[in-house]
């Protein structure tokens, strides 16, 4: 059966708001969802932001005395929440998604508009209803793991505040998931080939196989531990005959997929923005692609290395060592395949190359504590340490936040038909990237000689580092500053970037910026060869 | 944007192209049903879980009755075939045969969520008792809640399917197609949760 686009239906544009109105509206046009996405995605960053710099400020002194121990609670708790589920999850998969995605397969919109916009706009009211919660009772305090018991003892309103927001992302997250999985296998353009696709498309169509198969496990998960917080059932409450590790398996059966919902997109953007900027074609296009596929497999089988410490049995640690290693191997192809893009490229310096080549170095030591962290002896010895917090920073601020201000840059004068001043892009990666390190690095040593996370207070001895760290996230918090303004100013008054300002081949380069409505002007390009550089045009296919 | 009548083909006035798309809200219904058939997997991973490391406290009653499920089985299983003929009937543009084998099958949905109701007042043992039967009510009642919704969807394609004014009809049998397929699933899940909560 085949649907037929009705230029009537397709024209009632009119009914839409126009200008800037309509990024208020429940458009249906997937640009206007995508920025809808970052900007929302945005604000909720400066709001963890914020957060982020409260708890450095607590730990520059060893007590307590910049707020009381459970307000710290709270601030860590809805830190990790909004970082993760309002800021990367949506900004990484939903805004990019769907801005890029439907270009790339050469469609007009995605698979299923409709439900698309009702993703998003599930977002807002969850994020504020999360924020709103502190003011309640006190917002959730148990992390954002939720660990029960904990998350059973601690006051109950901000604990279910928090569970139907998360349920609420993460229903948006799986309409999303399932608009990818449709757009890209079903919708693509007459002629083009599976693998003729941007590395993006790869990467969102594995991270959307995860979040269709891991997300749903969690809502289970959080219902049955919203029935121990309400109705005083006994599911993971050890007093009632519960089990607690229970929880943790099904919790990090999606929150270890998380991670990759989280960095699999960062490595399909990546992909997109480095051969650009060092006109070659993407080194070892078909690696890249089984290596994405092998992520997804492996990153559904290795969530019990969350859970050494938990009283796992041998056989069980032996299995997840030896998987979580595995992931070492398809993630080390990946890069591999960046740096050999770079090899001998025509390199130009400019800040989304800089954040890239940023993200390559902070990934690859996210990824080698990664792999320590695998093995049990060393993970037991710092488990709960800020080695843990250094590690998994590396990877989603070190990783994904650089990728997606990378991302930024590039694909700004495609939104805006400006450029962004790249003096002052530059200076925003040269303090991103000090004060990330800074904050970061040191946390490693705090981790290894036993700080614990999650406590307000420390042992003196860890001061001098400690008080590095929080510099770092001063300068963190400094280098939003130029960004914004650089924002600001580009959108008024920057400089006309032209149709194709980098000279890209990617489909989405070969219409108009900022795009028309129906993204091309007659049929959509065939783009077979989307990282053609270095070629004659007459040798491109 | 797509019309929902496909049998429409209207040519595009600015691009004078025929666009034509495959109808892929059948592929987005599957996904959706392999999310969900994901929460239960959870569901009955915990359940597993529970019953090979979680013994109940001593006197603890667990024994289920197996008249009433079994029946409950028998009843979604026909339904499922009283679905199958409505289609049937509406792919011959026999609407009111079609029409009648909806209202069977919410009636036999209905009659299931009776006797659930029903099994639930007469077991001796209530949602806080213990692990068991924690577990027990928290599936067969969100097992319950997709028959609901189940049985709402295939009224309200019953009432589409009426011969005037209707919007489903031969020439448009997404509706029906999608109910059913979710049937069909919420069955199917009925079968594997009667296999491991009554019988194991």
């Amino acid at each position: 059966m085949t649907i037929s686009i009705d230029p009537q239906k397709t024209n009632n544009e009119s009914l839409q708001p126009k200008g800037w109105l309509r990024y208020f509206s429940f458009s249906l046009d997937h640009k206007v969802i995508g920025i809808q996405y970052l900007v929302c995605g945005f604000l909720f960053y400066l709001i963890g932001g914020s957060l982020a710099s409260a708890i450095r400020i607590e730990l520059a002194s060893p007590m307590s005395d910049f707020m009381p121990r459970d307000v710290y609670n709270q601030v860590l708790t809805l830190h990790g929440t909004i970082m993760i589920f309002l800021w990367i999850v949506p900004v990484v998969n939903g805004a990019f998604g769907n801005y890029l995605i439907p270009f790339y397969v050469g469609a007009r919109d995605m698979a299923f508009p409709r439900l698309n916009a009702v993703a998003f706009w599930l977002i807002p009211p969850s994020g504020l209803m999360l924020v709103a919660s502190y003011f309640v009772d006190g917002a959730a305090q148990a992390g954002w793991t939720a660990y029960p018991p904990l998350s059973i003892t601690t006051p109950q309103s901000g604990q279910i505040i928090w569970i139907l927001s998360v349920l609420l992302l993460g229903g948006s997250s799986i309409f999303g998931g399932i608009n990818f999985i449709a757009t890209i296998i079903k919708l693509r353009r007459p002629g083009l080939k599976l693998m003729q696709l941007p590395m993006y498309c790869w990467a969102m169509l594995g991270t959307s196989l995860l979040v269709v198969l891991s997300t749903p496990v969690l809502a289970g998960t959080l219902i049955l531990l919203s029935f121990d917080i309400i109705a005083n059932t006994g599911f993971f409450n050890p007093v009632l005959g519960g089990n607690v590790v229970v929880y943790q398996h099904l919790f990090w059966f999606y929150s270890h997929p998380a991670v990759y919902i989280m960095v699999l997109p960062a490595f399909g953007l990546v992909s997109e923005i480095l051969p650009v900027h060092a006109r070659k074609p993407l080194f070892g296009y078909t690696t890249m692609v089984f290596s994405i596929m092998g992520i997804v497999v492996l990153g559904l089988v290795v969530w019990a290395h969350h859970m050494f410490t938990s009283g796992t049995p041998p056989w069980m640690r032996l299995f997840f060592t030896i998987a979580t290693a595995f992931i070492a191997v398809p993630t080390g192809i990946k890069f591999f395949n960046w740096v050999a893009t770079l090899w001998g490229g025509k390199i130009s310096i400019n800040s989304a190359m800089l954040f890239s080549c940023g993200f390559i170095i902070n990934f690859v030591f996210g990824g080698i504590t990664g792999v320590a962290l695998a093995q049990v002896p060393f993970d037991i010895h710092v488990h709960d340490t800020y080695f843990v917090v250094a590690h998994f920073h590396y990877i989603v601020y070190g990783g994904t936040v650089f990728i997606i201000f990378s991302s930024i840059y590039h694909w700004f004068p495609k939104v805006t038909g400006k450029m962004l001043y790249e003096k002052l892009g530059i200076l925003h990666f040269i303090i991103t990237f000090i004060g990330f390190n800074l904050c970061f690095a040191p946390q490693h040593w705090l981790g290894l000689n036993g700080m614990p996370r999650r406590v307000a207070e420390y042992d003196p001895q860890f001061q001098f580092v400690n008080q590095i760290s929080s510099l770092g996230a001063l300068l963190m918090a400094i280098s939003t500053i130029p960004f914004l303004i650089n924002v600001f100013l580009s959108v008024r008054n920057g400089k006309v970037s032209g149709d194709n300002p980098w000279n890209a081949l990617t489909p989405e380069w070969l219409t108009s910026s900022p795009p028309p409505v129906e993204n091309w002007e007659g049929e959509a390009p065939l783009v077979e060869e989307p990282y053609g550089y270095g070629k004659e045009i007459s040798e491109r296919k | 944007m797509t019309t929902l009548d496909s049998s429409k083909e209207i040519q595009k006035n600015n691009s004078e192209v025929n666009e034509t798309h495959e109808d892929f809200r059948m592929f987005g219904l599957i996904t959706f049903l392999i999310a969900d058939g994901m929460t239960f997997a959870g569901f009955f991973a915990a359940y597993l879980t529970y019953k090979a490391v979680n013994p109940l406290p001593d006197g603890a009653i667990y024994e289920l009755e197996l008249p009433i499920p079994t029946l409950n089985t028998i009843l979604l299983l026909v339904s499922s075939a009283t679905f199958h003929k409505a289609g049937k009937a509406l792919l011959k543009d026999k609407n009111s045969e079609s029409q009648k084998w909806l209202f069977f099958t919410a009636f036999l949905g209905i009659v299931f969520l009776i006797c659930q109701l029903f099994e639930y007042f007469h077991l001796p043992f209530g949602l806080t008792d213990n692990l068991f039967a924690s577990t027990f009510y928290a599936l067969t009642g969100f097992h319950g809640l997709h028959v609901t919704l189940g049985t709402l969807m295939i009224l309200i394609i019953a009432w589409q399917s009426r011969i005037k004014g209707g919007r489903l009809t031969s020439r448009n049998m997404f509706p029906l197609e999608a109910v059913e397929l979710y049937w069909h699933f919420v069955d199917g899940i009925w079968v594997i949760l009667f296999i491991i909560l009554y019988l194991l």
